[in-house]
């Protein structure tokens, strides 16, 4: 057995690479697709993840089976944190559901990929620049796909914010109607305690050339999180005016906001 | 009884190994002449061969005296040839003249090979780019801006004289036996720069495929722009492993001093103006093409690198 094979068993359990092994994705002869997932990284990156799902933050999900087995989806969520945990969270839920798994796709900032190794990494395990461009084509190519709405708004909110749903972009509901994917939305709780930020110090965040530099401590809480998936959202295709398309979002913001109610009132401590 | 002429083609850049490799897959059909700006190339008794300037005079004679139906214009300076000057000249103004005489002398169809490296790398590049992407390659340096220029041209030409015929072919890296761009450089050496933290996708074309895809744009007459890529992507630092070729890796932050080293270190494989096409991916979408001319890349990535491991410098 090869060193790298030997580290591969240790690190790998059986179980977790025949579930991604189970996930089909249109790949080249090398193992990666367009967008750099390569399904060897996914297996280490999901090992790491399940560590941290299962005993750091203990999530606890509700109604990931809601999400449809195949064709293409649109995972729409809460974003917090400072740091996309919620996405790789609500990213493992789906990957490691016994029945039909699927390995989502993330669209992140675009600072990321001028991050030298998180970029590759990120790309590797599944992430993409969150592209309207990427995202048609994923959804072209039958993905599900999670978008965090709210992007940076969202993520860089200081904890006094907490739970306070910032403006929702609206390109996801034009990419959704376009493409015939249904919205999943999803109600994340516990992820706005994992790095309370008291302040962001935007000089120091424009000086780095970063979307925001907040004032934390340099720890990730062990927060305990709460995933709620709602059913899946229609929406037809026609052609609307934009007020509409807004009236549509909202649907789909008002959804979210009560399912983080339904996360929150079943929270019974923070840790 | 009237005899069935064979087609006469002009095909430009006759030194190069994608040029030799489409004139002997039509020398058995047409009627062709060769050309090249940097050297005079003997390819058998049955093929003309010039090393000519296309902005001198003389080069329209070849038009008087051969007649030609098609040009296959392969005779793109790279971005790592010549200075940026003699490169404006012969890719662009060249390619005008080229374009000029085509158009006097009833030439009905062309095929001009540009580059995947007009799209320029940066790091909002969605991947799959498709046709209709804007080019953004002249903001990143000027060293590429001949590229795009040349595009522009050809894009004129091809919707003001749509009697030309003209197809524009936009590669992605073609590598494989004799060739010498920088790409196929780097895989062929023992040692190859990486900008430490970056691996961006990429896509690699043999050279006998791309050669296969100038032949079938040439004999199917539908004008456009085509992206011309396989299927089939792999990471660069990955395809450095497959050809047995150690990373160098060069510091890549604060983004100033990569540039700066790759300035000083002046590597004609690795210069400094294509440093971005190792930090971020342009992955283009070859569908296109492959659809209008049923076209199938023959060789699989481990072939290609199979070779570039077995061959180190093998040009």
């Amino acid at each position: 057995m090869s060193l790298a094979s030997f580290i591969k068993s240790r690190l790998v359990p059986v179980e977790l690479e025949q579930q991604v092994n189970r996930i089909r994705k249109p790949q080249g002869s090398l193992g990666y697709d367009p967008w750099g997932y390569n399904n060897e990284a996914v297996k280490y990156g999901l090992a790491l993840t399940k560590q941290i799902y299962e005993k750091y933050f203990r999530v606890q999900a509700h109604g990931v089976e809601k999400i449809p087995s195949k064709g293409p989806v649109l995972i729409i969520a809460n974003h917090s944190g400072q740091l996309p945990i919620d996405g790789i969270l609500i990213g493992y839920a789906l990957a490691s559901r016994k029945k039909s798994p699927r390995m989502p796709r993330a669209m992140i900032e675009r600072f990321f990929p001028t991050v030298p190794w998180l970029g590759n990494l990120l790309n590797e395990v599944g992430a993409v620049l969150g592209d309207p461009v990427n995202c048609a084509k994923m959804l072209a190519n039958d993905e599900a796909v999670i978008v965090f709405p709210e992007g940076i708004r969202g993520s860089g909110k200081l904890y006094r914010d907490r739970y306070e749903l910032k403006r929702f972009g609206s390109g996801f509901m034009h990419l959704a109607m376009k493409y015939n994917a249904p919205i999943v939305p999803v109600g994340v709780v516990g992820c706005e305690e994992t790095i309370p930020a008291i302040a962001n110090i935007k000089p120091l965040a424009k000086a780095l050339g970063i979307p925001y530099a907040p004032l934390a401590l340099p720890v990730v809480l062990p927060a305990k999180v709460h995933l709620n998936f709602g059913d899946p959202m229609y929406f037809d295709d026609l052609e609307i005016p934009e007020e509409q398309v807004t009236e549509r979002v909202e649907k789909v913001k008002a959804e979210i906001s009560r399912l983080i109610d339904k996360g929150l009132s079943e929270r019974k401590r923070l840790f | 009884m009237t005899q069935h002429r064979r087609p006469h083609i002009l095909v430009t850049g006759a030194a190069g190994a994608l040029a030799q490799q489409v004139i002997n897959q039509l020398r058995d059909h047409c009627d062709l002449v060769a050309v090249d700006f940097r050297e005079q190339v003997y390819l058998g008794d049955d093929i003309p061969s010039y090393c000519i300037d296309f902005n001198k005079r003389v080069f329209e004679d070849l038009f008087r005296r051969y007649e030609f139906d098609g040009v296959i214009h392969l005779g793109r300076i790279m971005s790592s040839q010549l200075t940026r000057m003699r490169r404006y000249n012969a890719n662009v103004l060249g390619t005008q003249k080229l374009l000029d005489l085509s158009l006097k002398y009833g030439i009905k169809r062309v095929v001009v090979l540009s580059t995947y490296h007009v799209y320029g790398a940066v790091a909002y590049n969605p991947a799959l780019i498709d046709e209709a992407a804007p080019l953004k390659s002249a903001g990143l340096s000027s060293d590429l801006i001949d590229s795009v220029e040349l595009e522009n041209l050809a894009n004129i030409y091809l919707w003001r004289y749509p009697e030309l015929n003209i197809s524009i072919l936009r590669p992605c890296n073609i590598v494989g036996p004799g060739v010498r761009n920088a790409m196929s450089t780097l895989l062929a050496s023992e040692r190859a720069p990486v900008l430490a933290g970056f691996s961006p996708m990429m896509q690699f074309i043999h050279i006998d495929d791309m050669a296969d895809a100038i032949v079938l744009a040439y004999k199917k007459p539908v004008r456009g722009v085509f992206n011309v890529a396989p299927q089939d992507w792999v990471a660069y630092q990955h395809a450095l492993k497959l050809c047995h070729c150690k990373s160098l890796p060069i510091p890549s932050v604060p983004p100033i001093l990569p540039s700066m080293i790759l300035r000083t270190l002046k590597l004609r494989s690795f210069p400094s103006y294509l440093m971005a096409f190792f930090k971020y991916p342009v992955v283009i979408d070859g569908r296109a093409f492959a659809n209008e001319f049923g076209f199938k890349p023959k060789r699989e990535l481990k072939d290609i690198f199979r070779f570039y491991m077995d061959n180190k410098k093998p040009v």
